[in-house]
């Protein structure tokens, strides 16, 4: 008995608050922010981010893209295992990736949309066949549709493969209890396995902000995801604590309904001054001040100020109700002009809206804010039932997976109805160029059109905040605000 | 007996249709399409259509029913559309959480409630009494959510008694599984203690000045006797009843208590499915809780059947 308790006191393990319950955890089919923490630390990648968002090997070692743009080459690392003992070579890769492809229900699909085969070329390389050259492709690989699945599993699990998930990752799963806990436990086969210090780590899902940060400061956790902006001296008051941060690649914005229904007849959508004017009125730096102790980061772009296709030469309007005023009065808009305000119920974005409210209504704006349960107010933005919207966009680390689908005609996402010839050629051949400079001139371009007259008045970018006992060490947080493990020791 | 059985029987089975019509009917008057949550952010409208399709949410509602129905019939509780785990397996995993939790707050109940009753009551129109109306008051207009909060705050953050949430199996370690449940348990319990409290205080008021308990007096035995054996046994009886009716409201107040201290039973798993829209688990949990419900009330009747043969007829 003695032995046995010592010998389970020596496990170290690491345990993480997470915001929500994960949904299934299988790559495929997996959809929520959250269980892309979970996925850090079980699943591998054929690439992943560094700090800088640069994208950088992990199960693949190179990659080639032909001079064509239409073939992209990857060698895979040798010597890896999944956490069956099957082995990673290029037919898993294969399978992976066509499994995404092909599954029945899969979400990364529209990720993978540019791939049309995959061939192994040997053991260690395959080749991605592509209708069309598409830049942002490598980005995708770093997330989950670049996550390699063992092929003996998920062939016999199907698409119950997310109960129990079986990749490369540094931590192999163990169990899970819905609502309550994910345990995943260290494997010992690891390609990088000297870099992986914990010998178990426990997620569990505790919705409430403020027993999320309970738990941490009794000692019940070692690890909290998305701690308030309005607790973040609490946990810096507390010297038993510290905090992480990085801006989110993601951002919060309006979004306006230029021609979706006929809630779109306003001059809010007709005339783009009259947007000019609205985003003329909203001091940003205020709204940061007022609900977020100035701890987020202001913006006006689909990325944020940080990164490297930041558009510096659009900078954050300043406040100017003259303007506002005189382009109103240009605009041949007299009177109180009142709008349908839909705002998702949330603390946060409530007190966001009504610090809107009040500064556009000095201009002549009255918005009339509409608390909407989330899930009904994603099918009233479809639907069109909204004037302004209170939406952001979680992010991707390529700015085209911020952009496109919002942007570009008739995308999914493209919820408010902007169509713009110019705006769709430009996104389209930023897909196209893979050189940086080249794609941020292109999108220079789109900045110049779509921040003035576009449906979305981008307003800032939150800060991924994650609070750690000091007993944690060694931990880095990427711009993607995932919880990756590798690294990380225990105290 | 056999006829009433057979008869109580056999007025379940509309019952339960119409509960199964009413869970569906009103779920499908939720705002809000199952598809688009389901979808997440990537919400490419091909995948949508298939989610539609693999979920049949493209079908009249009427038709919708009838599979799920069929498959209830079977046993099948469907599946939920996030976890893609079986809705009976959920309902399995969950429901011993909930039922222990209930158990223990029922202890504290009837544990904190009839005590201070009889203490009221006997010690009338003294401190003690006066005490116990001010806990009973206080105890009815504290909202769970925040005693709760203001518990994880003494006994976890301050003190480090407790864990502030979280749950361990009773069969895992029972230890740790108190640690875990006794807060909830105690936030679940001190609403219903108050009521119990009041009632057993009027109850035994009524029974100290019955004529029986004057008697006892008269006849020389001791005070203590006099309250517990005569005055309180007759007290008793509308306050059990009342406590099992009360069971009812410990299963609805741990949809809140469940959320705060993060126990992963039905409350949890319903709220949680309530905001994806994951209609096969909402469905699954309601008719399991409804069933619950009617036969429990079942088990009621026969159990008053049985003391009063005279309601047989």
């Amino acid at each position: 008995m003695g032995l046995a308790l010592s010998g389970a006191a020596a496990q170290s393990n690491l345990r993480i608050g997470l915001a929500e319950d994960p949904d299934v955890l299988d790559p495929t089919l997996a959809r929520t922010y959250v269980g892309r923490i979970v996925f850090a630390s079980i699943c591998d990648k054929l690439f992943d981010i560094d700090e800088k968002l640069n994208v950088v090997p992990q199960l693949a070692t190179a990659h080639e893209t032909s001079a064509d743009g239409k073939t992209v080459t990857i060698k895979l690392r040798p010597g890896v295992k999944f956490h069956d003992g099957e082995t990673f070579d290029a037919a898993a890769a294969k399978y992976s990736l066509d499994r995404h492809l092909n599954m029945k229900g899969s979400f990364r699909r529209p990720e993978l949309a540019s791939v049309t085969s995959i061939d192994v070329v040997d053991p260690a390389t395959i080749k991605l066949n592509l209708k069309e050259p598409f830049s942002p492709l490598l980005a995708q690989l770093t997330d989950r549709a670049g996550m390699m699945v063992s092929p003996k599993a998920a062939e016999a699990a199907g698409d119950k493969f997310g109960l129990k998930p079986v990749c490369a990752g540094p931590y192999k799963f163990v169990e899970r209890v819905q609502q309550d806990r994910i345990i995943v436990e260290k494997f010992a086969d690891y390609w990088n396995k000297d870099q992986v210090f914990i010998d178990k780590i426990t997620y569990l899902p505790i919705t409430d902000s403020t027993v999320r940060l309970a738990n941490l400061r009794s000692g019940s956790l070692d690890m909290i995801e998305r701690v308030l902006a309005t607790d973040i001296k609490t946990v810096r008051d507390n010297p038993k604590l510290k905090l992480v941060t990085a801006v989110e690649l993601g951002y919060q914005g309006l979004t306006i309904n230029l021609s979706n229904g006929p809630k779109a007849d306003t001059p809010l959508a007709k005339d783009a001054r009259v947007r000019q004017a609205f985003e003329l009125s909203i001091d940003r730096d205020a709204l940061n001040q007022v609900v977020f102790n100035g701890e987020f980061v202001v913006g006006n772009q689909w990325i944020n100020p940080t990164n490297p296709y930041y558009q510096q030469a659009f900078p954050v309007p300043k406040r100017d109700i003259a303007k506002a005023k005189a382009l109103l009065k240009e605009a041949g808009v007299t009177g109180r002009m009142s709008l349908d305000f839909m705002v998702p119920n949330n603390p946060e974005t409530r007190q966001v809206a009504e610090v809107l409210q009040s500064m556009v209504a000095e201009t002549g704006f009255d918005l009339k804010i509409r608390v909407t349960e989330f899930a009904t107010s994603l099918k009233q933005s479809e639907s069109g039932e909204y004037q302004l919207y209170l939406i952001g966009w979680s992010g991707r680390s390529d700015p085209d997976g911020n952009s496109y689908i919002f942007q570009v005609c008739g995308q999914p996402q493209n919820n408010s109805g902007y169509c713009d010839k110019d705006v769709d050629a430009w996104h389209n051949e930023a897909r196209i160029k893979s050189d940086p400079a080249e794609r941020k001139k292109i999108y220079e371009k789109v900045a110049a059109k779509y921040l003035p007259e576009g449906s979305i008045k981008y307003l800032y970018h939150r800060r991924v905040l994650v609070a750690l006992s000091d007993k944690v060490d060694g931990y880095k947080q990427m711009p993607d605000g995932l919880i990756r493990v590798v690294g990380v020791k225990l105290k | 007996m056999l006829t009433f059985l057979s008869q109580r029987l056999l007025q379940i089975i509309p019952t339960l249709i119409l509960v199964s019509m009413l869970i569906f009917g009103l779920q499908q008057l939720l705002p809000g399409d199952p598809a688009l949550i389901m979808a997440g952010e990537e919400r490419d409208p091909k995948v949508l259509e298939e989610i539609r399709e693999q979920y049949r949410l493209n079908e009249p509602i009427p038709i919708q029913y009838f599979y799920w129905i069929k498959g209830v019939l079977a046993g099948n509780l469907g599946e939920s559309m996030r976890l893609k785990a079986s809705v009976s397996s959920l309902v399995a995993e969950k429901l011993p959480v909930t039922l222990q939790l209930a158990a223990m707050a029922l202890v504290v109940a009837l544990g904190i409630g009839i005590p201070a009753g009889i203490i009221s009551a006997v010690k009338k129109d003294t401190a003690w009494d006066y005490g116990a109306n001010v806990f009973a008051l206080w105890g009815l207009s504290t909202p769970n959510f925040w005693l709760g909060i203001l518990m994880i705050f003494l006994f976890s953050v301050t003190l480090g008694w407790l864990p502030a949430s979280g749950y361990v199996r009773l069969g895992e370690d029972w230890r740790a599984s108190l640690a875990t449940t006794v807060m909830p348990a105690f936030v679940l319990g001190n609403a219903i203690a108050a009521v119990l409290m009041r009632h057993t205080r009027s109850a035994m008021l009524q029974a100290m000045s019955a004529d029986y308990v004057r008697t006892a007096r008269a006849k020389g035995l001791y005070e203590k006797r006099v309250v517990l054996k005569h005055a309180l046994r007759n007290a008793m009886t509308p306050v059990i009843t009342l406590g099992a009716l009360e069971f009812g409201t410990l299963l609805s107040g741990a949809v809140l208590t469940e959320q705060i201290f993060t126990i992963p039973g039905f409350g949890k798993l319903i709220v949680d499915s309530v905001f994806n829209r994951d209609y096969a688990v909402v469905q699954g949990v309601v008719l399991v809780t409804a069933t619950t419900y009617i036969v429990l009330n079942l088990l009621a009747d026969v159990a008053y059947v049985l003391v009063n043969p005279r309601l047989r007829g």
